[in-house]
This record gives structure tokens, C-alpha cells and sequence, in this order.
């Protein structure tokens, strides 16, 4: 078995504008990101981490550069959509779950999406749902949750399907101090009993702190602190 | 959870928007169905006058409609003395009036008609038709709007006329008709030694090739049909069965419209929601088949209730006077299968461009104005 670390994301060189190129949102980035490593995106409202995180999922596409996410490229429609269904969990600053359906079903949405099984679906969700705390809120509806609640339930669903990579744009930013805390620590354990690399952006320097590593973003460039 | 678990999660979420899309379809299909039966229905009845104990109907050649075919009493007789012939009746088909009733159809025919012996004759005798000038023969919903009764003296057009005769048959037209004997219906009709139509009879079915070959060879005026042969190629029969169609098509065009509005506002109310789906790896397709779903969903409940409705409307009309007892609905398999189909294409139709618009939702963009 080697020990060469797996890596996960490799960026060379990625621009994005917006507003036909009149807006420059990210210059030059470049990165890495190994297996199991929990890196930061630190930076201000509008430096543009959520842009690089979206590039990194494969759910926008740089205008220059290179960039390969879990060994595939992104620019190739049927490989944005293995990342999105096997190798990628996304969790967002607002939980952005499905109304009106419960907390087991918003989970079984990414697994419905790839076509799993029924049974190995369920024994999944409850296994994450007890990871989280949440087993007898599996068949609550979302509006009845607290943000907090709210935010694991995303967490659970960002792993539904074992990816080896999670993107986090500022999980707790719509969260108290206790329940950010909480949501984060989370977040980061799950991460390691998962085997899950996280990239997560975030605007708090106290979460960036505590991640493996830090990457600074300013005015769309990135920076190793 | 099931796709459809999605696909009911969101008609249950915008309640009223989905029932105004099931009652656009569902008002179609009534009307659709309403329309078609009542066609359908007429034209069952109409052939059922031609049919009745014939095989064959002769008429004159080329013309558009068989008020205006003319058969001389000569060339019925050529067909009686034909071979193989077992019974030509002839019938002349005219309209009269009434006071209140600008529109009733006279059926002339002879005293052996197969139709009065098939009748239940409620007042006076069969054998009393064509004995008298001056006397007409009622069916019974005609007797009912007219309020005639046996003896009755009855204003037929310019002229009075006795009721010598009230019968009940199976078919309304007939029964909402009136019958004269031939001669006098020529006469009243100004068609001396004319019938519109002769409804024959072979002694044995199998020789009507050879019948019909020997009719046009014989009197090339003249063209002999096989009763299908009639119901399929008349031009009357055609133009109502396709504005029925059209008619219902344009009613289902509204329904159409109302599932694209209610797709449209159930994409645009959840754009985000629909990001959140495709980021969670749902195909563009997935997100088609999604709302396509919704359509589908829609149409199938607007089906319940049209059929629902189109069966209730169907089963007052012909209890309303106005009618005179003309509509009797014929729905069969076909035309069930043919509206249901028109209902869920109306809704993959009005699904399809909210359908497109939903799958080529980009999520970075939607989820970017957080």
C-alpha cells in the first residue's frame, strides 16, 4: 500500500469573471487539496470563496486554467455529474433542504438521484442520523427543525452517497455562536469517521483556525497562511 | 421516498395552483367527451335508420349529402328484380315544420318498412299506415314536443295533417321524426318517383360483391355501399366527427395552456429548490421527468374529473326537451382512449417548456444570490 497522499483537487491557474469578464471574481488560484485534509477558505464577503467552491464542484466551470476534482475533469457534463452523485457533498450557508419533506426523505434525495437501493439507503441515513443526534427527527418535516438541526440534517445529506469530498460554504454562518460550534465540530468529526477531505469557506477566523489548513482569499486570490 | 413522493410533494404544496391545472385539463376532457359522445351518438343513430334489416344502401352517385340523392322509382325497381335480392326499401328523407319546431325529420317509406314493424306502435295500427291520404305517423318524442295525440289534426308546413299513428323505436331520430307514407312524402317533397335512399336486403350477404358490381354496371347513376363502407366514407358523418375533434381539441388547447401556467409558476417558484437538486446530483433529465411528472400527474386527476363530468353532462342532456330526444350518447373505447391520450399530451405539451427551462437551471447560478 502506498503512502503517497491521494489528491482530491489539483487547480492550476483558474480566472473567473462574471458580467462578460467585466467582473473579476477569482485571478490565478491555485491549489491542492489531499484525501482527509480539512482545508479553510478564509476570506471577507465577496472575495470570492463561494465562486472557487462552486468551481471546485464542478457546479460552475473556470473561464482559464486547469482543474481536476477526484481524477476527472469538470468540463465534461457526464463527469460533473459522477462528482455531484458519488464523490461530492455539498453543504451551504442556508441548509437548503426540501421543504415539505421529511428529514429521511430530503437524505434520500442524492441517493434517489444515483438510483440506490432502497434498503442500503435507509440503513445509511439512519446510521448518519445517529451520528448527528438526530434519529427521532428522521420523520419531522424540515420546517419543525432548528437551524442547527437544520444544518446537520444538510450535513447528513452532503454524505448520503460517501463522497471523498465535502464542500462547505460558511456552514454556520446563518447559525448562533453555539449552535456554529456545534454544527462545525460536527462537521469536522463526521468528516474523519468518514474518510471525507472538507474545503470549507468561511468568514470566521476561529473555524479557519481549526481546520488542518488555512488558504486566505483576497480580491479573488488565494494565499497560504 | 419514491420519485413520485417528489413529484406529489409538490403539486401538495401549491394546492390551488394544481387543481386549477386539473380542472383546465378536466374541463377539456368533459368537453371533449361531452362533444364527441353526442356526435357519436348521432351518427350511431343515423346509421341505424340506414341499417335497419339491410346489407347494402343504394343512392345516387356523388352527391354531398343523401337529403340531395335522388333514386327513381324505375331504377328501384332494376333493383328489386335484381338476383339475389331479397328486400329494397326505399326512404326519402325530408324536413318539416311545425309550429315551435322549425326542424323535423320526415322519414317517407313504404307500409312494409321494416322500421314500423320493429316499432312498438303506442297509438293506432301499423296496418293503418298508407291506407288514408292526409295522415301522418308520429314517433313518440315527436308526439311528446308536439303534444299530438291519436286523431289530432297537426300543422305540418302549409298543410294539416291526422295522427293516425304514435310509434316507439329504439333509434332517436326516428323517434323524435315523423313517418309518411312514401307517396305522400314525394308529393309533400315535390319528389315524385323519387327516394333519397334504398336499404337492401340480399338473400345471401356473401354475393354482395357480385351485387354491387351488377348495380353500378347496370345504372352507372347509381353506387351501392356495404353499411361500413357508408359509415366510413360519408362526408357528413366525417365533417361532424372532426370538428367534434377540433371543437374538443380547442376546449383541451385551454387546458394545455393551464398546466403550462401552472408548470411555469411551479419552476419559477423553486428555482433554488431545483438547484439544490441537481447539485444533489440529479441529471438534467431527472429534473425533466420531474416536472413532466407533475404534468402527468395533473392530467391523470383532470381525466378522473372530466370523465366524471363528461358522464354527468352526457347523462342530462338527453333528458332536456330542447333536445327532442336526438342526443343519445355513444362513447366507445377509442374515442375514451383517443382523449385520454389527447390529455396527457395536452400536459406534456404545456409541461414542455417549463420542463426545459427547469433542466437547464444552472446551480451555481441560482445558489449564488444566497
Amino acid at each position: 500500500m502506498s503512502d503517497t497522499p491521494v489528491q482530491l483537487i489539483r487547480a492550476r491557474g483558474l480566472w473567473k469573471a462574471y458580467d462578460g469578464g467585466r467582473v473579476t471574481v477569482l485571478r490565478d488560484v491555485s491549489l491542492e487539496v489531499q484525501a482527509g485534509e480539512v482545508v479553510a477558505l478564509w476570506g471577507a464577503s465577496g472575495s470570492g470563496k463561494s465562486t472557487l467552491l462552486h468551481l471546485l464542484g464542478g457546479l460552475d466551470l473556470p473561464d482559464q486554467g486547469e482543474l481536476e476534482i477526484c481524477g476527472l475533469d469538470p468540463r465534461v457534463e457526464a463527469n460533473r455529474l459522477a462528482l455531484r452523485r458519488r464523490h461530492l457533498g455539498f453543504v451551504f450557508q442556508l441548509h437548503n433542504l426540501i421543504p415539505d419533506l421529511t428529514v429521511a426523505e430530503n437524505l434520500c434525495v442524492p441517493a434517489m438521484a444515483d438510483g440506490r437501493p432502497a434498503r442500503a439507503t435507509h440503513a445509511r441515513l439512519r446510521d448518519l442520523a445517529a451520528a448527528v443526534g438526530m434519529t427521532d427527527r428522521l420523520g419531522h418535516r424540515i420546517q419543525d427543525l432548528s437551524g442547527g438541526e437544520r444544518q446537520r440534517v444538510a450535513i447528513c445529506r452532503a454524505l448520503m452517497n460517501g463522497p471523498r469530498l465535502l464542500l462547505a460554504d460558511e456552514p454556520t454562518g446563518s447559525l448562533d455562536e453555539v449552535s456554529g460550534e456545534t454544527v462545525f465540530n460536527l462537521l469536522k468529526d463526521l468528516a474523519r469517521r468518514e474518510g471525507v477531505a472538507v474545503v470549507m469557506a468561511t468568514h470566521e477566523r476561529r473555524f479557519a483556525d481549526a481546520c488542518h489548513r488555512r488558504l486566505r482569499v483576497r480580491d479573488g486570490k488565494v494565499s497560504a497562511e | 421516498m419514491h420519485f413520485l413522493s417528489l413529484i406529489l410533494i409538490n403539486l401538495r404544496r401549491h394546492r390551488l395552483r394544481a387543481l386549477i391545472g386539473v380542472a383546465g385539463i378536466g374541463f377539456g376532457v368533459a368537453a371533449m367527451l361531452a362533444i364527441l359522445g353526442v356526435v357519436n351518438g348521432a351518427i350511431t343513430m343515423f346509421e341505424h335508420i340506414l341499417s335497419t334489416d339491410s346489407h347494402y344502401l343504394v343512392m345516387e352517385k356523388n352527391v354531398s349529402d343523401l337529403f340531395f340523392s335522388s333514386v327513381k322509382d324505375d331504377e328501384l325497381a332494376a333493383l328489386r328484380a335484381q338476383p339475389g335480392v331479397a328486400s329494397a326499401h326505399p326512404l326519402l328523407f325530408g324536413i318539416v315544420s311545425s309550429p315551435g319546431y322549425p326542424v323535423i325529420t320526415c322519414f317517407g317509406v313504404e307500409a312494409d318498412d321494416p322500421r314500423l314493424a320493429h316499432a312498438e306502435w303506442l297509438a293506432g295500427q301499423r296496418d293503418d299506415f298508407g291506407r288514408n291520404p292526409g295522415e301522418v305517423f308520429l314517433g313518440a318524442r315527436a308526439a311528446e314536443f308536439l303534444h299530438a295525440h291519436l286523431g289530432d289534426e297537426l300543422p305540418i308546413g302549409p298543410i294539416q295533417l291526422r295522427v293516425a299513428g304514435i310509434l316507439k323505436t329504439e333509434n332517436g331520430f326516428e323517434d323524435g321524426g315523423v313517418f309518411l307514407p312514401l307517396r305522400d312524402a314525394q308529393a309533400y317533397f315535390h319528389r315524385a318517383g323519387v327516394s333519397s335512399v334504398i336499404a337492401v336486403q340480399l338473400s345471401d350477404r356473401s354475393t354482395g360483391a357480385r351485387f354491387k358490381q351488377a348495380v353500378e354496371s347496370a345504372q352507372p347513376r347509381l353506387i351501392a355501399l356495404e353499411n361500413r363502407e357508408f359509415n366510413q366514407g360519408y362526408h357528413s358523418f366525417r365533417i361532424l366527427q372532426t370538428t367534434a375533434w377540433a371543437v374538443g381539441l380547442c376546449a383541451f388547447l385551454l387546458g394545455g395552456l393551464g398546466v403550462a401556467n401552472t408548470m411555469l409558476l411551479s419552476v419559477f417558484s423553486r428555482i433554488r429548490e431545483i438547484a439544490v437538486l441537481r447539485v444533489c446530483g440529479f441529471s438534467h433529465r431527472q429534473v425533466a421527468v420531474l416536472i413532466f411528472g407533475e404534468a402527468v400527474v395533473i392530467a391523470a386527476a383532470g381525466l378522473v374529473l372530466g370523465f366524471t363530468l363528461g358522464a354527468g353532462v352526457l347523462a342530462l342532456l338527453p333528458r332536456l326537451p330542447q333536445f327532442q330526444g336526438y342526443v343519445r350518447a355513444d362513447v366507445g373505447p377509442v374515442v375514451l382512449a383517443g382523449i385520454a391520450l389527447t390529455a396527457l399530451l395536452t400536459a406534456a405539451g404545456g409541461a414542455l417548456y417549463p420542463a426545459w427551462y427547469a433542466a437547464r437551471i444552472q446551480p451555481a447560478e441560482a445558489l449564488r444570490y444566497e
